[in-house]
């Protein structure tokens, strides 16, 4: 999802840096106040670990394989402030040591995969861990597993709705396109997500203890991000996924302007650069969200409910132990 | 002759050269002749040997052809593709130089002068120092589960990629709890 050079213009490149600028600065000024010394390292090897962690590839379907993004993952492991600053950091070097993803995409980039992904992930982590109850094992492991899903689609998004605004890629397809891609890509990261965590949580459950506890505790206002997450959605997303400017046209040439336009209202519906049906397209994208969305969440909980009674907690005859 | 050159200088003018090539119109057109002449140009200076510039870029060409193809989704759009290929190749290339010719460090330094703030100087020098520390970690125990392991389907090669990648950041947690020590004894602070 790293966007090179080349496919955002001018005020799209600069808008998403400010942004991405404001949300990296309010995350550095978190991690200052609320992580004690002894982690600070944690923050620089939790960065080589993201980036060690892209470089294996898991096999998928035929011979195709993909690998970990690591937003949420992140987020989950060392919570969600850390996160940014540490994907803000794989993103700086893939860019500035091995030309991946652009120098002026850069602020797109982090605000995508570094900002959105990472609050968006987060938010849908901590909401969903809030709806299991009584194994907290369990319940990390199916609100990880759900939230992999979620950053991964949010991020896509994003990306459409920034190439629509430099005018690189028409919304409607765009959309469309990302989103459905990712929606199934999205499946990939949660399942890694949800395993890894479960992983981490098997040999080290302190550590991932901490890190949300110290999140909780931090006394973690959504208030500032959820600000900046939505001013950068507003801006990529909003003016082409409302589909109210298509209705009005087409009501507004029900009543009349289309007396005027005369017959050529009829024999014109390529008039605009979209292709027949890509209205309709743009529908069916955020319907299949929708239930791709329930799906996930449904998926996630099985895969939470299958692994952890027969594999995770070794005493899961004794639940009060968490 | 660029290594010599300064690092603020040159991260500012592969920029410079990449908003200029970023607005250039959205077809095909000789005004691309400017930026892939001075780039070319550079490239002696630079001493930046061909194998290493084809490789990179053959990597990159991997992510600009995704993010091209969806430029073609789009009617009549193949100058878009075009401009968006050639666009993205240059830029490319500019950082090529600008990473060959320049040490992240000095990068760092620079622009730790320009006000990035401590914590990200002090992550993105870490994870580059400890990057290949923690790409050999990952490959000894990859080597060590394909030794153990007999062509292994997909549910295991995925239990065991996962088991690898939680170890690995088990791993890379008591390391820094490691450096912290280590740094401490050496009156960081």
């Amino acid at each position: 999802m790293h966007l090179p050079d080349g496919f955002l213009d001018t005020k799209t490149a600069l808008f998403s840096a400010g942004v991405a600028a404001a949300g990296v600065g309010f995350a550095v000024r978190e991690v200052r106040a609320t992580l004690e010394p002894r982690r600070m390292p944690l923050l620089g090897l939790a960065a080589a670990f993201v980036f060690a962690a892209q470089m294996l590839n898991f096999p998928v379907v035929g011979g195709t394989s993909g690998h970990l993004t690591g937003g949420v993952l992140t987020a989950v492991l060392l919570g969600p402030a850390a996160a940014v600053v540490v994907l803000t950091c794989v993103l700086v070097v893939q860019c500035l040591v091995f030309a991946d993803g652009g120098l002026m995409a850069l602020g797109a980039n982090v605000f995508n995969m570094a900002i959105l992904s990472v609050f968006g992930g987060y938010f849908a982590f901590w909401a969903a861990a809030r709806l299991v109850r009584g194994n907290s094992v369990r319940a990390t492991v199916f609100a990880a597993a759900f939230a992999g899903w979620v950053g991964t689609v949010l991020a896509s998004i994003s990306v459409a709705g920034q190439l629509a605004l430099s005018g690189t890629v028409p919304w409607g397809l765009a959309f469309p396109a990302m989103a459905n891609v990712h929606m199934l890509i999205g499946i990939g990261e949660g399942l890694a997500t949800g395993l890894i965590t479960l992983a981490v949580l098997r040999i080290r459950p302190d550590l991932v203890a901490g890190a949300q506890a110290q999140a909780a505790a931090a006394g973690w206002s959504w208030v500032p991000y959820g600000l900046l997450v939505s001013v950068g959605l507003a801006v990529f997303v909003a003016p082409f996924a409302s589909p109210w400017p298509d209705g009005l046209e087409s009501v507004a040439a029900k009543l009349g302007f289309e007396e005027q336009a005369g017959r050529s209202a009829f024999a014109a519906p390529f008039a605009e650069y979209e292709v027949p049906g890509v209205g309709s397209a743009t529908l069916a994208t955020a319907l299949a969200g929708l239930v791709g969305t329930v799906l996930a969440f449904g998926a996630a909980y099985l895969l939470a409910r299958l692994l952890v009674p027969s594999l995770g907690t070794p005493h899961k005859d004794a639940p009060s132990r968490n | 002759m660029l290594h010599r050159a300064p690092p603020g200088l040159k991260l500012g003018s592969a920029l410079v050269i990449v908003i200029a090539i970023v607005l250039m119109p959205r077809r095909p057109d000789a005004l691309y002749l400017l930026p892939a002449a001075l780039l070319l140009g550079l490239w002696p200076l630079a001493r930046m040997p061909l194998g290493f510039a084809v490789r990179r870029m053959l990597v990159a060409e991997f992510f600009i052809l995704g993010m091209a193809l969806l430029t073609l989704l789009a009617p009549e759009a193949l100058p878009v593709f075009l401009a968006a290929l050639i666009k993205s190749n240059l830029s490319i290339f500019a950082m090529l130089l600008l990473i060959w010719t320049t040490p992240f460090q000095s990068i760092l330094q620079q622009l730790r002068r320009l006000g990035l703030p401590a914590v990200m100087v002090t992550t993105l020098a870490l994870m580059y120092r400890y990057l290949p520390v923690l790409a050999e970690e990952s490959s000894r125990m990859q080597r060590a589960r394909a030794s153990r392991t007999f062509a292994p389907g997909r549910r295991l090669a995925w239990h065991s990629l996962t088991t690898i990648i939680g170890q690995l950041f088990v791993r890379a947690a008591d390391r820094a709890e490691r450096i912290y020590l280590a740094m401490c004894a050496r009156g960081w602070k």
